[in-house]
């Protein structure tokens, strides 16, 4: 398995992805190989059966948003470009992200990058705005069966309050940001990977 | 032509009858003229050489050594609740009405990624992956050129496995099958005597070391006072068919299995005639309770051997021991824990029979370097009192986990063709929501 990762995936290519999403040499061949591992068709590419067969990942609440996360476009298939672009996201910021990147387009795991991907978890019908009724959807994925309709409903009401400024009573990416501007996404929303 | 023909034959002769003065009678009688250790201490300082050959090349490449450690991320494994504290400190807590914030998925969302990169259970159904090479290609990230004398040794080891190791060992494997079925059909004829019990194990015993040998098989028995007695059941964790060519070249056991047809089904018929194995037709399989009586009745007659059971139902990697299915557990009977490691220097053991069948995977043994594998009895083990089937078998797992330096893990091994199951993610749900509501009381609201 591993020696044929290493074949397949050639050098320019890794150069390029490591352009792309900052991951290191050895991280990138490593990354390969679990994604062909995790590839059952064979085919080069990842479906959403390929992820949900991570028992890990079919036991998270939020798995099937996550795996959602992977197919930007509503395809079904995943390359291994894409696969990796999507996990950038969760790099941790490094001080010579900041400074190299500054000139070029902003990386893939700056902040607001990252609280983009989690806004995304939330908004299912990609209208750039968490309404109502997609709030109440994915708070019921989280919580299950255990909390009643009144008081999911309360709880997302009062959520929507707090966040919405200019009365839609929906969240847009913009007050998404300004209710997290507390909270420490760099930390949260990051892996530590290996070298 | 003739004279070709003589000299065939003459080799050929010449070849049997190493074969049966220099293993095949040895194992007869369970000593050894050490040859086999004579291969090992070569082999051992072969690969040591390989092993510094490459690090010195790796040496100069400071990033290609860092990478020889196997993981791929670092996971903090703090528990849900202690996470959340840290999400809200930033906020007050809601008095009334429940306790969210959107950055709650940050979460559920960084564990789900984490299992992408790196998953507790998918990975023990590869191959585990080598820090250094052993001079097998299958089993190495990636074969490079290093050095010529590097790849003459490389190349030399091709024609040693395959030229010299893989027809001897064939070769054993087949004479030792045939005896197995030849043996234990003659010593079936016999009255039930004394001297048949005596001589079934024997003949089964004698099959298996010729078997193991067919393997290059080193096997270090530790603690054998703990050896399993008659009326108990063995359990071990499960790498590979091979599991059970180890444990008997050490003793007898009394296997527990479907029937299968082909190769597997004429020895199975054979063996269960000198010696009671309990075997089930693949219908009788379903029924829990006749599968329970069955073994419960063979456990209760004390002349009979002790049972040989895998309870985890499926072949790991050798990194980890997973679920213990209840049903070996519930019958009551002493269980002794066997933790069986193989050395992944020598060959890889572990049997991915989802990509590999028997066959070639039995060939690829045959073609590994040798087969190094510790065993160690434990320590007979009972049900406590209060304690039920499931607590147990967690109890007599993380023994031998603890024993066989493996990764003690709850997941089911049938994840491995099956799907997780719903519940685990409704726990996740539950346990979330408590936080939410502060309390389990909210469901009744």
């Amino acid at each position: 398995m591993g020696s044929r990762a290493s074949t397949l995936l050639r050098e320019e290519e890794i150069e390029e992805i490591k352009k792309e999403t900052g991951f290191s040499h050895s991280q990138i061949t490593r990354l390969y190989s679990r994604f062909t591992s995790l590839d059952k068709g064979e085919n080069g590419t990842l479906s959403r059966e390929d992820f949900q067969r991570i028992p890990e990942l079919a036991i998270n609440p939020l798995g099937d948003r996550i795996i959602n996360a992977f197919f930007p476009e509503a395809e079904d298939q995943v390359n291994f470009r894409g696969f990796m672009r999507t996990l950038a996201h969760f790099r941790p910021i490094e001080d010579n992200d900041k400074s190299k990147n500054v000139a070029v387009s902003e990386p893939l795991n700056s902040r607001t990058n990252k609280l983009l991907f989690a806004f995304r978890l939330y908004d299912l019908d990609r209208d750039d705005k968490i309404s109502r009724d997609e709030l109440l959807q994915v708070l019921r994925m989280m919580v299950g069966v255990n909390i009643s309709d009144e008081q999911l409903g309360s709880i997302a009401d009062r959520t929507i309050q707090e966040a919405d400024t200019n009365g839609d009573n929906s969240i847009s990416f913009s007050e998404f940001i300004k209710v997290l501007e507390k909270v420490d996404v760099e930390q949260k929303m990051s892996i530590r990977f290996l070298h | 032509m003739e004279e070709f023909w003589t000299l065939a034959l003459w080799a050929l002769k010449v070849w049997l009858y190493l074969i049966v003065g220099l293993i095949m009678v040895p194992a007869m009688f369970g000593f050894s003229l050490g040859i086999s250790e004579t291969y090992m201490t070569i082999l051992v300082n072969t690969l040591e050489w390989a092993t510094l050959k490459i690090q010195k090349v790796y040496a100069e490449d400071r990033a290609l050594k860092a990478s020889s450690s196997n993981g791929l991320i670092q996971r903090d494994d703090g528990s849900m609740e202690k996470e959340f504290e840290e999400l809200r400190c930033s906020r007050l807590k809601q008095p009334v009405g429940g306790d969210f914030t959107l950055s709650d998925s940050f979460y559920f969302t960084r564990r789900g990624i984490e299992s992408i990169v790196e998953d507790e259970v998918t990975q023990r159904f590869s191959s585990e992956e080598l820090v250094l090479w052993n001079l097998l290609t299958r089993t190495n990230n990636d074969f490079q050129f290093i050095s010529l004398r590097l790849t003459l040794v490389y190349s030399l080891g091709i024609v040693v496995r395959y030229c010299i190791l893989a027809p001897l060992r064939i070769t054993l494997a087949c004479i030792g099958l045939t005896w197995l079925v030849i043996g234990t059909s003659a010593v079936g004829f016999l009255p039930n005597w004394r001297m048949k019990f005596w001589l079934s194990e024997w003949v089964h015993v004698m099959c298996y070391r010729i078997c193991a040998r067919g393997l290059s098989a080193t096997i270090r028995y530790h603690n054998r006072e703990n050896k399993p007695q008659k009326g108990g059941i063995c359990v071990a964790n499960h790498t590979s068919p091979i599991d059970i060519v180890i444990l008997c070249n050490d003793g007898c056991y009394a296997m527990v299995g479907q029937i299968h047809g082909g190769l597997m089904g004429v020895l199975q018929r054979a063996m269960v005639r000198s010696c009671p194995h309990v075997w089930f037709e693949r219908a009788e399989m379903k029924d829990r309770h006749l599968v329970t009586k069955r073994l419960k009745d063979h456990v209760n007659d004390k002349t009979k051997l002790p049972i040989l059971i895998f309870p985890e139902g499926t072949c790991v990697n050798n990194t980890s021991v997973m679920m213990f299915k209840k049903g070996s557990f519930e019958i009551g009977a002493t269980i002794y824990p066997v933790a069986i490691k193989y050395d992944p220097k020598f060959g890889d053991a572990f049997w991915n029979s989802s990509k590999y069948s028997m066959v070639s995977y039995l060939l690829r043994m045959m073609t590994s370097w040798a087969l190094v594998c510790n065993v160690w009895y434990l320590p007979a083990m009972h049900q406590q009192e209060g304690e039920d089937a499931v607590q147990f078998a967690n109890r007599v797992k993380s023994v031998i986990a603890h024993q066989g330096g493996l990764v003690d893990l709850q997941w089911d091994g049938g994840l491995k063709r099956a799907k997780v199951k719903e519940s685990f993610k409704e726990e996740q749900q539950k346990q979330y929501s408590s936080m939410v509501v502060g309390d389990d009381s909210s469901s009744s609201d």
